[in-house]
């Protein structure tokens, strides 16, 4: 008691009040940094909730309509439908897939498994990572000089393919090279020992393993591949002739397996009316249109999610 | 037939030593040899494939796009430099009108300003999901922006054009169409990749890092902002150029909504155009072989060398952080 009368003669290096302060700044900090940060990742949350009930809601009334799904398009009248559009999107992704997922394959297990530690395998994965990270669009534009003119294929089905493709590589390589990269060593070792060659063990130890993660890696790059329009623009071209699916006649233009004929996606028509702005119910079809796009999205990634957790429950038996 | 073989058979004797021999030894080998080397084969070809497909593709856009300056003679200051782009049209001295500086501006101009939107969302968010809220994050908000990563870019460009150009011409007048408009709508484009990405590189931050600076008597502020932060800078960078790449080569989206005139822009609000808008909108209309068409893939060239450039600086800033964190 008598202490705190009189003053203390000793100088205090510390002040407690201070340091009482300091913290109490800091506890106050990082309290608002909290609130903060919680209100940022709510904006985004409340950000993609609204633009997907935007998109979904928008042009649900054309979406669910079978008459829009099944019609075809109409240049310079109204009530035009996305048939033809819809189904070429589907043709041109299972096309891209079947070409797509035997070579990414094959190069994720010569990297993962095969490839000596030199030059070449630096090399190749550069390259990779280049195409990776190059626009869509200088892909589609390759994709115009190698396939529609050098070749002579015009605008057609198998160009917009083979540039998807290409498109399509370097995520499907990555999905594969990480679920392989992914599985035990001791596997791989395990195969080894028993006298299995290193393409046995591949194929018959790492693959099966690897399958739930490479299965959705794929579907969710099938996501992005029935998305994308700025390399087909000018490779699968932007028309769509009326399609007659009675004819299997693979050089007639109406036939629809015919993969010479010219053949615009659903992501592609979305910016072709908008950009020529000829169409009278101009936003109702290109609302339409973007509804069905996400809403076949949204299915893929769900697909991906169960086929995924699925298989791998079959596969470890848990 | 027989006639026709006759000829054939008896030509293998003197030549043929190389093929019998290697059919010999592969006879001796092992069939599982065999196996190895098939699959060796295979994959390596389609390794060499996807390899030879890039080669191909910068060899043939670098050889369109130095015709520009090789066939048709115009100068790289011209291009370069110059604020004018019509290329069907001459200037006084009888030089085509081919400047790309506006387009090169406007690339420029979208790339940065989309990245400057969408930093603190990004960082914000990949700090709540590894530091705040770990399972809320992981179970509901990065699932939520993987899916924004599915939506195609297209639909993007017609949300920009259906609700972001009206709400800016609305508030500052004009078309509503131009930089600004671009900018918002790759920044909610660009906002899932970056977003991941730091998530990932927060994510890889030892944990023990964080121990030692609670344990210190930091509060989780300090820790995050002094610590994990720091430590996870070059991978946070690493996000940011990856969105920029892909916000620099976005074609149709940007496209749909940036007004697309060819003039250096003057404020953020009037028509501009970027290096993709014009190849988007110009390829189709122009012959093979043309100056015209040659000058769009001179900026096509340029596109692929930003790209090319922007993974270089990933790759430094790699190499820098493995430095900085041992």
């Amino acid at each position: 008691m008598a202490n705190t009368a009189t003053p203390q003669p000793a100088p205090r290096l510390i002040d407690p009040d201070a340091v009482v302060a300091h913290v109490e700044k800091a506890r106050r900090q990082s309290k608002a940094a909290t609130v903060i940060l919680t209100a940022i990742a709510g904006a985004i949350c409340v950000l993609l909730a609204a633009i997907l009930v935007y998109i979904i809601s928008a042009g649900a009334s054309k979406a669910f309509d079978p008459a829009f799904l099944t019609s075809p398009p109409q240049q310079f009248k109204e009530g035009g439908g996305i048939g033809p559009e819809l189904f070429n999107s589907f043709y041109l992704l299972v096309l891209t897939l079947v070409i797509s997922i035997p070579l990414s394959l094959g190069a994720a297990i010569f990297l993962v498994e095969y490839a000596p530690d030199n030059w070449v395998t630096r090399a190749v994965k550069t390259a990779i990572e280049v195409l990776s990270s190059l626009p869509s669009i200088v892909v589609g534009l390759f994709g115009f000089l190698l396939f529609v003119l050098q070749m002579s294929w015009g605008f057609s089905i198998i160009s917009g393919a083979l540039a998807l493709t290409m498109f399509n590589i370097p995520i499907l390589l990555r999905v594969i090279q990480q679920a392989l990269e992914a599985v035990p060593t001791d596997q791989r070792d395990a195969g080894l020992a028993l006298g299995m060659t290193r393409w046995e063990t591949t194929v018959h130890i790492l693959l099966p393993c690897a399958m739930p993660a490479i299965i959705t890696g794929v579907i969710l790059s099938a996501g992005r591949v029935f998305g994308e329009a700025a390399a087909l623009i000018y490779t699968a071209g932007q028309s769509a002739p009326a399609l007659d699916f009675t004819s299997f006649d693979l050089t007639n233009p109406a036939c629809p397996w015919n993969i010479w004929r010219p053949a615009e996606t659903l992501a592609v028509h979305i910016w072709k009316i908008n950009s020529e702005g000829v169409v009278p119910d101009l936003t109702a079809v290109s609302d339409g249109t973007a509804a069905v796009l996400v809403i076949c999205i949204l299915a893929f990634n769900l697909i991906a999610r169960f086929a995924g957790r699925r298989l791998s429950k079959k596969l470890t038996a848990e | 037939m027989a006639e026709a073989v006759q000829p054939a058979a008896p030509a293998p004797q003197p030549a043929p030593q190389a093929p019998q021999a290697a059919r010999a030894r592969a006879k001796r080998m092992m069939p599982k040899k065999r196996v190895e080397l098939l699959g060796g084969g295979i994959s390596g070809a389609c390794a060499g494939l996807a390899t030879l497909l890039v080669v191909t593709l910068i060899f043939m856009v670098a050889q369109h796009g130095l015709a520009t300056f090789t066939t048709d003679g115009i100068s790289l200051a011209s291009f370069f430099g110059g604020t004018t782009w019509n290329p069907h049209s001459t200037d006084d001295a009888g030089a085509p009108l081919v400047g790309a500086l506006p387009m090169i501006i406007g690339s420029f101009g979208v790339t940065i300003m989309s990245t400057l939107f969408v930093f603190p969302f990004a960082i914000g968010a990949a700090i709540f999901v590894v530091e705040i809220q770990p399972t809320f994050g992981r179970k509901v908000l990065q699932p939520v922006i993987e899916l924004l990563v599915g939506i195609p870019s297209v639909v993007f460009g017609l949300l920009g054009l259906s609700i972001i150009v009206p709400f800016i011409r609305g508030i500052a007048g004009g078309t509503g169409y131009g930089l600004l408009a671009g900018s918002i709508v790759l920044a909610v484009m660009v906002l899932p990749t970056v977003t991941s990405l730091s998530i990932d590189a927060i994510a890889a931050v030892p944990k023990s890092y964080r121990e030692g600076s609670l344990g210190l008597g930091c509060s989780r502020w300090q820790t995050i902002w002094k610590v994990v932060l720091r430590s996870a800078l070059p991978g946070i960078m690493t996000a940011l150029i990856l969105g920029m790449t892909r916000a620099f080569g976005e074609a149709l989206a940007v496209q749909m909504v940036i007004g697309n005139a060819a003039v250096i822009p003057t404020s953020l609000v009037t028509p501009a155009a970027t290096l993709t808008s014009v190849l988007t909108m110009g390829m189709g209309n122009e012959a093979m072989g043309t100056m015209y068409n040659d000058v769009l893939w001179s900026l096509a060239l340029v596109l692929l060398a930003m790209s090319l450039a922007f993974i270089l600086i990933v790759h430094l800033i790699g190499r820098k952080g493995a430095k900085i964190n041992g």
